[in-house]
C-alpha cells in the first residue's frame, strides 16, 4: 500500500494558481500516461477540476517525486506553485480520496457534481491503463463510502449548488428572469446544468455558441434554442441578459472593450456574466463597467458558503463514516498485501512437493493407488503443519505496521521475491500480482 | 384639531422612521410589517387631518406647512402604490424620513393662509399645487429608488454574501421603480409649472424670469427632462442617473426653500 498524493484545491490556492494547473479534458489520457512513466509511479490518475487538481498515485516505494512531476509537466518554478501544494501518503491519502469523493472538501460542502468529475477522471486513466489494481480498488472503495455518506447523512440534502446559487443571483439583478435570454458560450455540463436551473425558472430563449458548431446545436436542440457560430458571438451577445461562458478558451474571450459594446447596443440595461470557466472567460476589468455583473466560479461559490454552515453538524458524522472506512480499507488492504507472499508461498512449496512426488516415483516404480494416496496425504500433511504457523503470523502480521518486515524476511527465506517480479515467466506459479485481485474477491 | 391629527400622524411616520435606519443595517420582516402598518395608520391620521383642512372652507394648502403635509401625504401614497405593485417596503429607507421630516416640519405650528388672499384665480392655484406636488412626490422616489440602485449595485459588485438576503428588491425593479416614477412624475411637475405660470401671469401680468423660485424651478425641470431624455434615449441608469437623480433632488429641495425669499412666491403678506 503505498498510495500517494499531490494536489491543490481552493483552499490551498487561489485561483490564478488553479488556472495555471487546469488540464484540458481532452490532454487528460496523455498526462496520465505521462504520469504513469514517470520514475517511481506505478499507477496513476488525475482530478482536474475547476476546484482542484489531484494527482493520485500508486508508487514503487512510496517516495515518488510528485513535485518534480509537476514542475516538469507545467513548466512552474517551485516557488509559484509550492506554497499551494498538499501532499499526502497512505492512510492521509486514502483519507483526502474518500472525502473528495464524499464532497467533504468542496467548498459547498455536500455538492453532487464532484463525485461525478472524480467517476470520471477514473474512468478516463482506466482507459488508458493508468488505473490498475491499487488505484482501482481505492476508487472503487471511494465511491461506496461516498454513496453511503449521501444516504446516511443530509450532507447532500437541499444541495446549494452553482446553478441554483447562479439562479438566485440572477434573480436579484433581474427580478423575475421570465423572458430572459441566456447565452451559453462553450458547450459544456457545467453550464448546462446551469442554463437547465435558469429555463427553469422562467428564462425564455438559449442562444449557444461552441467552437464546434455541431456541438453547439446539439446542445441548443436540448433547450430548442438557437445555435450560433463562434465568429458571431461578439454580434450576438448582447441579445442575452445572462451569459454563461465555461469556454476551454487559455485567455478571456470576454473583455472591456466587448461590455462596453454590448451595454452601449443594450441601451446600457445590464448584463449578468457567469464564468464557470478555469482558466476564466472573462477578464476581471469587465467587472469595472456600470450594469455589468461578473461572478466567477470562486465568486459563485463565496455567495453559497454562506448555505453551507448549517449543513457542518452532518458533516461532522460524515466524517465519522470516513474515519471507519479509511480504517476498514487500510486493514483490508494490509491483508491484501500479504496475500500474494502466502500465495507464491503455497506455490512454491506444491512445486517443491510434486517434484519430490515424482522422484519418489521414479525410484519406486508403479505404485497401487493406495500407496499414491497414502504419499500424497502424509506429503500434503507435513507442508500443511510445518506452514500453519507462518501464514497465521503472516495474516496477523499484515493488521500491523511490521507486516513489510515480516514479508520481506519470508520472501528472502524461501526466495520468493524473483519469482514474484518475473512471474510470467514461470508458467506453473501463476503471476501474484495478477492472482492478487482475485485473491482479494476469493476472501 | 388638524393639526392635532397630523401630529398623530407623525407619531406613525416615526415608527416608519426607526425602521428607515434599523434596515439599513439588518433584514427584519416583522420590523417591516410593523412600519408598514404604522405608517398605514399614519396615513389614516394624515388624511383626516388634510381633509379637515379642507373642510375648514379656504384653500389652505397654499400656506407653506400646510404644503409640506401635502407633499408628505403624496409620497406616502406613492409609496403605497409600490408596495402594492411590488411588495417591497425598501423604498421606505429613503421615503420614511423624508416624510418624516415633512411632517414634522408641518406639524410644530400653523400659520395663516396668505398667498391665497391676492391670487385671483383660485382654481388655477389649486390645480397648480396638485400638480407640482405630485411631481415633487414623483421626485423623491425617484431620488430614493436611484439611490436604492446605487446601494443594490454595490452590493453585488462586492460579491458579498449578504446580496442574497439583502432587504432590497432586484436590481430592476428598483431600476422599474425609479423609472415609472420619473415618467409619471414629469407630466405632473410639467403641468405644474404651466399652471404655476397662469397663476402668476394673471395676478402680477408677467413672469419673473429672474426670480429664484422661477429660475430653480426651471432648473430643477431642466434637469428632470434631462433625467427622462438620457434614460429614454441611452437607458442611463446606476451612477450617472442617481447623480442627476441627486442633482434634480437638490434643485427640488431649493426650489422649495425659496419659498422663503422668492418676492412672487411668498405665503407671508409683505
Amino acid at each position: 500500500m503505498r498510495f500517494q498524493l499531490i494536489g491543490l484545491n481552493h483552499k490551498s490556492a487561489p485561483l490564478e494558481v488553479r488556472e495555471k494547473l487546469a488540464i484540458p479534458e481532452a490532454r487528460l489520457p496523455d498526462v496520465c500516461r505521462d504520469l504513469t512513466a514517470y520514475p517511481g509511479i506505478e499507477e496513476g490518475m488525475i482530478i482536474s477540476t475547476c476546484n482542484r487538481v489531484e494527482i493520485v498515485t500508486h508508487t514503487q516505494n512510496g517516495r515518488a517525486d510528485l513535485r518534480g512531476f509537476l514542475h516538469d509537466h507545467f513548466h512552474l518554478r517551485p516557488e509559484e506553485l509550492d506554497a499551494h501544494l498538499y501532499e499526502f501518503r497512505e492512510k492521509d491519502a486514502i483519507r483526502h480520496i474518500f472525502r473528495v469523493a464524499a464532497s467533504l472538501d468542496s467548498l459547498v460542502v455536500g455538492e453532487a457534481q464532484i463525485l461525478g468529475q472524480v467517476k470520471e477522471a477514473y474512468a478516463t486513466a482506466r482507459a488508458v491503463g493508468a488505473v490498475r489494481g491499487q488505484l482501482d480498488q481505492l476508487f472503487s472503495r471511494a465511491f461506496a463510502v461516498a454513496k453511503r455518506v449521501r444516504t446516511e447523512t443530509a450532507v447532500g440534502s437541499s444541495s446549494v449548488s452553482i446553478a441554483s446559487v447562479a439562479v438566485e443571483l440572477a434573480k436579484k439583478i433581474f427580478g423575475t428572469l421570465q423572458g430572459k435570454n441566456v447565452f451559453i458560450v462553450g458547450a459544456g455540463k457545467m453550464s448546462e446544468l446551469a442554463a437547465r436551473h435558469l429555463v427553469a425558472h422562467g428564462c425564455a430563449s438559449i442562444f449557444v455558441a461552441n467552437r464546434t458548431y455541431d456541438r453547439a446545436i446539439g446542445l441548443a436542440q436540448k433547450f430548442d434554442g438557437q445555435a450560433i457560430r463562434f465568429e458571431d458571438l461578439y454580434n450576438t451577445c448582447d441579445r442575452a441578459d445572462i451569459v454563461i461562458t465555461s469556454t476551454g478558451a487559455p485567455h478571456a474571450i470576454f473583455r472591456k472593450e466587448h461590455g462596453e459594446q454590448f451595454l452601449s447596443r443594450r441601451k446600457n440595461r445590464p448584463m449578468f456574466f457567469i464564468d464557470i470557466a478555469v482558466p476564466r472567460d472573462v477578464s476581471p476589468e469587465m467587472a469595472d463597467l456600470d450594469g455589468i455583473f461578473v461572478y466567477d466560479i470562486d465568486d459563485l461559490q463565496q455567495a453559497v458558503s454562506s448555505h453551507v454552515a448549517d449543513r457542518r453538524k452532518e458533516a461532522e458524522r460524515a466524517e465519522a463514516i470516513i474515519t471507519s472506512e479509511v480504517e476498514k480499507f487500510e486493514a483490508r488492504q494490509s491483508t491484501l498485501d500479504v496475500v500474494p507472499t502466502i500465495v507464491s508461498l503455497q506455490d512454491h512449496l506444491e512445486t517443491i512437493r510434486q517434484a519430490e512426488i515424482d522422484r519418489v516415483r521414479g525410484r519406486m516404480g508403479q505404485m497401487t493407488p493406495e500407496q499414491e494416496m497414502a504419499i500424497e496425504a502424509l506429503t500434503r500433511g507435513i507442508i500443511n503443519k510445518v506452514m500453519h504457523t507462518p501464514i497465521t503470523t503472516l495474516k496477523s502480521a499484515a493488521r500491523e505496521s511490521e507486516a513489510t518486515t515480516v514479508v520481506d524476511v519470508v520472501r528472502r527465506l524461501f526466495n520468493l521475491q524473483v519469482k514474484s517480479k518475473d512471474a510470467t515467466d514461470q508458467p506453473p506459479a501463476g503471476s501474484p500480482g495478477k492472482d492478487k485481485s482475485e485473491v482479494g474477491t476469493r476472501q | 384639531m388638524s393639526l392635532l391629527w397630523l401630529r398623530f400622524a407623525l407619531a406613525c411616520y416615526f415608527i416608519g422612521l426607526v425602521y428607515a435606519f434599523v434596515a439599513l443595517s439588518r433584514t427584519s420582516d416583522l420590523f417591516a410589517r410593523i412600519a408598514l402598518h404604522a405608517a398605514s395608520l399614519g396615513m389614516v391620521f394624515h388624511f383626516v387631518s388634510l381633509v379637515e383642512l379642507f373642510l375648514s372652507g379656504q384653500i389652505v394648502w397654499a400656506s407653506i406647512h400646510n404644503g409640506e403635509s401635502l407633499l408628505a401625504f403624496l409620497s406616502m401614497t406613492f409609496f403605497m402604490v409600490i408596495y402594492t405593485i411590488y411588495q417591497t417596503t425598501s423604498p421606505g429607507v429613503v421615503v420614511f424620513p423624508i416624510v418624516f421630516f415633512l411632517t414634522f416640519v408641518a406639524s410644530v405650528e400653523q400659520q395663516p393662509v396668505l398667498l391665497t388672499e391676492f391670487v385671483s384665480h383660485k382654481k388655477w392655484l389649486v390645480a397648480h399645487i396638485i400638480l407640482i406636488f405630485t411631481g415633487y412626490s414623483a421626485l423623491v422616489l425617484s431620488f430614493g429608488a436611484s439611490l436604492l440602485y446605487l446601494i443594490q449595485e454595490r452590493r453585488l459588485k462586492a460579491k458579498k454574501a449578504a446580496s442574497l438576503t439583502s432587504f432590497l428588491p432586484a436590481l430592476e425593479v428598483i431600476d422599474q421603480i425609479g423609472y415609472r416614477s420619473l415618467l409619471l412624475g414629469f407630466p405632473f411637475m410639467t403641468l405644474g409649472l404651466l399652471t404655476g405660470s397662469v397663476v402668476a401671469l394673471t395676478t402680477y401680468g408677467r413672469i419673473d424670469f429672474l426670480d429664484p423660485k422661477i429660475l430653480l424651478s426651471l432648473l430643477m425641470w431642466a434637469v428632470y427632462m434631462l433625467m427622462v431624455f438620457t434614460r429614454w434615449n441611452s437607458g442611463w441608469r446606476g451612477r450617472r442617473a442617481a447623480v442627476l437623480a441627486t442633482f434634480a433632488f437638490a434643485a427640488a429641495l431649493a426650489a422649495w426653500a425659496a419659498n422663503y425669499f422668492s418676492a412672487i412666491h411668498r405665503f407671508a403678506a409683505s
